[in-house]
């Protein structure tokens, strides 16, 4: 059993995904990061690798709606799953509500936890469109930033969900 | 011209859009054709001579490039001030995770199992791991003495003051380790051609400190090295040195496989090899008056700088200088020294030592008010340095500083005094106890001393082709938005949008040596350069008739792209002098140590929960003085920022040492404060205007994260009526205290 398990694990795999609305083979290994198909089979660089233990959160993506830290993902688990990275938010040139209030609001400094952050905030706007304070807090308390101390990225969602229940 | 103002408004940051939307290119989001993946084989001992060197079994070692000290074509060596630091270790090593040896492979999976598979010999030789045992000798690990650098900073007659005192008060303060815990970990890419010379891409701050270090070990002439900053993934000093060790790595193995090569550390890697804050102690004796003036006091300041020189003169310098703090010592002798260990070398880190220096002070001062039986606030008016006196290294202050004012404003933002109070009468009920504390310091900006005159940096602007203007500096992005402002003034210099100004990527090739971006000196020395190379462009245009006094951007437009079209490349530069009245002694440590200093004063509000003895900060407040706020927006991130790393530092981040290796090097037991942990850091300014400073603005990156340990322990210490004096502080050494003070009690009550 050992043997052709290990055989199974060793062996690529076709696995499809959509991804950003696209539908997507790839050849990987079954125990194959989520994380690294996207970066480097469809190159999406968006999703960052901060500590590859699921602590930081700068690999977040949304998996069938749920925010999951994809180096923490085997690609084999995403087979037909729907994948969001933070190249789909963004609707063309037009950005998502949510960017433009990181913009404004400085949101984001060195940049590296903001895909990451950006999309665990779109998550908890689906879920909590009218957060309080606390509530934004504990919902991004899973993405962590080492510049900003939070406060400009709390008051950024703030900001997108007053200006998302305004629209 | 315009006539709106671009500097003190908050504009969209240059490289915004790309951030927020994940196009931002970092390293290693770069893929280059051919690309091998690299990785080091690092000492597993703090110090010992090597031996034999084995390439395990069940490797395909005939697949793998191996590079060894012996490949290196020039000095193995990381060129920096002493130049003590090997490349690659060659017969011995002097700390764990010191780099013994390069592989490469183009399967980047295959690297874990190979590094694991090299086996060495250790003949191991007695190591040093602290600051104490570096002290007694027992063992000569660097030079004669393990003594780095040593500096004597002294003012008056501070042996006469002891006989004329009404109180002396004495304390030693001790700090930790800190990891810079950027998110994105250090990375290069290396490409090598012998015709075109060696080209780097990176995760760096100091573009021309990789490129003085591969110039001398791949024995290089400065125009076949070529450095470029990718997208950085925050630094705060991490990636002030260390990249360069990384770029020689990449370049060696980049040379002896004719590919690029690509190196990217993961996080445990990056937290057990690279720099962290240097660990401290700090002893004060302090004379005072009756009325609680300082009459004067001895400072003796010891910061751990691990195996190797590295920065450590220059971090030493800054906590020197620090350590009298925002006071007026009319004596004072600072003896201040970084000694070696057998640790990996401690490094740059936001604060750059001052943390360190004012945290023993900021201390020292709530300790000597206890003892003159004065409150924390009045003991800080009676000594705040005032305009016209002298600093410790006799600098006259010459801006119009009312410290006083200060601390009354910060006072009443945070409602202290009521606070205070309340809190008094609080803490006897209940399971959790409350204390408020203040912390008021000085952060100087620019290099230190003779350093800015020394680094002689150049600033190019370009008028382009096409009528827009470009900045030319190696002042790197990485979070602070040092695009984004150098941009504004050179914007709000011409009169023009904006939007019409862009700054080139900082390569090597392309633009000048505008310094490292260190030490605050981006905005304030880097940014007054580049006024004064936008006015020349402005000049030459007016000079030409080609620009009247007054224009549209437009007419700025048209007039540039003529210039262009008639002369050809338009650029005009700006090389930083020392101002005349600027003085400086480095033997005696004496004159003017910085071109400006920022003042703040901060109030932490914190609570003890008194059945898990975990500290928590509900509130805190933070005033300063940074002279002119370019942009209001990061100017508070930077503030806001550097609150959360100094509660970080003081609350949560602690170094588990064990024989000079880090046994916590990873984000599940390394813990620094996510956004459920921090409260909301009040930020307000007051400006005071500077005249070194582009439009007046002074250094303001590195002070935030000097004033929140002194301020949160001391609002512990108002909340438990224990001291602490050492940090981090968890809950465990909260609970030990606590403990040790009620034991005797107990002793006596059981017995």
């Amino acid at each position: 059993m050992t043997e052709s398990l290990s055989l199974e694990i060793r062996a690529l795999h076709e696995v499809s995904l959509t991804v950003n609305g696209e539908l997507k083979t790839v050849r990987a290994y079954p125990m194959e990061r989520l994380l690294d198909v996207l970066r480097h089979q469809l190159g999406l660089t968006g999703a960052k690798e901060g500590c590859g233990e699921g602590e930081c959160g700068s690999c977040s993506v949304l998996l069938n709606d749920a925010l999951v830290n994809s180096c923490l993902v085997p690609v084999l688990q995403a087979k037909d799953a729907d994948i969001v990275t933070i190249e789909g938010l963004a609707a063309g040139v037009q950005l998502d509500v949510l960017q433009e209030a990181f913009l404004k609001s400085g949101g984001a400094q060195c940049g590296i936890c903001t895909p990451g952050m950006i999309l665990a905030a779109h998550h908890l706007l689906r879920r909590k469109p009218n957060p309080t304070t606390e509530e934004i807090r504990e919902g991004l308390s899973g993405n962590l930033c080492r510049c900003t101390g939070y406060i400009q990225i709390v008051e950024a969602v703030a900001e997108a969900a007053r200006r998302r229940a305004a629209a | 011209m315009t006539g709106d103002h671009i500097v003190g408004v908050s504009v969209p940051r240059k490289e915004g859009r790309d951030k927020v939307t994940g196009r931002a290119q970092y390293v290693d989001d770069l893929t280059l054709p051919g690309m091998l993946f690299g990785a080091t084989v690092r000492s597993q001992v703090p110090r010992s001579k090597i031996g034999k060197i084995t390439f395990g079994p069940g490797i395909a070692w005939d697949e793998f490039i191996v590079v060894t000290a012996r490949d290196i074509p020039g000095k193995n060596v990381i060129a920096l001030i002493a130049n003590d630091q090997p490349c690659l270790a060659d017969g011995v090593v002097n700390h764990p995770e010191e780099p013994i040896l390069l592989l490469a492979h183009s399967d980047r999976h295959l690297l874990p199992q190979a590094v694991a598979a090299v086996s060495i010999e250790y003949d191991q030789l007695p190591a040093l791991f602290t600051v104490e045992q570096s002290e007694t000798r027992s063992e000569v690990i660097w030079g004669s003495d393990n003594i780095f650098k040593s500096y004597l900073v002294e003012k008056g007659d501070v042996d006469g003051i002891w006989k004329k005192a009404d109180y002396i008060v004495e304390g030693e303060y001790k700090t930790g380790a800190q990891e810079q815990l950027y998110i994105e970990n250090n990375g290069m890419i290396a490409s090598f051609d012998a015709q075109q010379g060696m080209t780097v891409w990176g995760s760096l701050q100091c573009p021309f400190y990789v490129h003085k270090a591969l110039m001398a070990l791949c024995n290089l002439t400065a125009d076949k090295v070529r450095v470029v900053q990718m997208e950085t993934g925050g630094a705060f000093g991490g990636k002030e040195e260390y990249p360069s060790m990384i770029a020689a790595h990449a370049a060696l193995l980049a040379i002896k496989c004719g590919r690029p090569v690509k190196i990217i550390y993961d996080r445990l890697e990056d937290m057990a090899a690279t720099t962290k804050r240097h660990p401290s102690r700090t002893r004060h004796r302090t004379a005072l008056s009756k009325d609680g003036r300082i009459l004067g006091g001895e400072i003796e300041l010891t910061i751990d700088g691990g195996a190797y020189v590295t920065l450590s003169p220059v971090v030493l310098s800054r906590a020197t200088i620090h350590a009298g703090g925002a006071y007026y010592w009319p004596n004072v002798r600072i003896t201040a020294k970084a000694v070696a260990t057998n640790a990996p070398p401690h490094g740059a880190f936001r604060g750059f030592g001052a943390p360190q220096s004012l945290f023993a002070l900021e201390r020292h001062m709530d300790r000597i008010a206890q003892v003159v039986g004065l409150s924390p606030v009045e003991i800080r008016k009676r000594n705040f340095l005032q305009p016209g006196q002298m600093t410790t290294t006799e600098q006259t202050v010459r801006e119009p500083l009312d410290l006083v004012r200060l601390l009354d404003r910060a006072l009443e933002l945070s409602d202290y005094h009521a606070k205070k109070q309340r809190f008094a009468k609080e803490n006897e009920l209940g399971t959790s106890r409350k204390g408020i504390g203040i912390a008021a310091f000085l952060h100087g900006a620019g290099f230190t001393g003779s350093g800015e005159r020394n680094l002689s940096s150049v600033v190019g602007v370009e008028g382009c082709a096409d009528g827009t203007i470009k900045v030319l500096v190696s002042s790197t992005e990485f979070g602070q938005g040092t695009k984004t402002v150098l941009c504004q003034i050179a914007a709000e210099t011409l009169g023009l949008p904006y939007e019409n100004v862009e700054i080139a990527q900082a390569d090597t090739d392309q633009v000048p040596n505008s310094g490292p971006t260190v030490a605050s000196r981006t905005v304030m020395v880097v940014g007054k350069l580049v006024q004064s190379a936008a006015l020349g462009i402005k000049q030459t245009l007016m000079g030409s008739g080609l620009l009247g006094d007054s224009y549209s951007a437009e007419q700025f437009r048209s007039a540039c792209r003529t210039q262009v079209a008639a002369h050809g490349q338009f650029r005009s530069w700006a090389r930083y002098e020392a101002p005349a009245d600027v003085f400086w002694d480095d033997d005696k440590y004496r004159g003017e140590a910085y071109a400006a200093f920022a003042w703040a004063v901060y109030v932490a509000e914190a609570t003890v929960d008194m059945t898990t003895y975990n500290v928590s900060v509900d509130d805190f407040l933070a005033l300063q003085e940074v002279g002119k706020v370019l942009h209001p927006v990061l100017a508070r991130g930077q503030i806001a920022g550097g609150v959360a790393q100094g509660i970080g530092y003081t609350l949560y981040e602690k170094v588990i040492w064990q024989n000079g290796r880090m046994q916590n090097g990873q984000m599940t037991n390394y813990i620094m404060p996510t956004s459920a942990d921090l409260p909301v850091v009040r930020v307000f300014f007051e400006e005071m205007g500077n005249v070194h400073g582009a439009f007046g603005a002074k250094g303001i990156g590195e002070l935030p994260m000097d004033g929140p340990a002194p301020a949160i322990v001391n609002a512990v210490e108002d909340a438990l009526k224990v001291p602490f004096d050492s940090i981090p502080l968890l809950p465990e050494d909260v609970f030990e205290a606590l403990l040790a003070k009620r034991e005797p009690q107990s002793v006596g009550g059981v017995r």
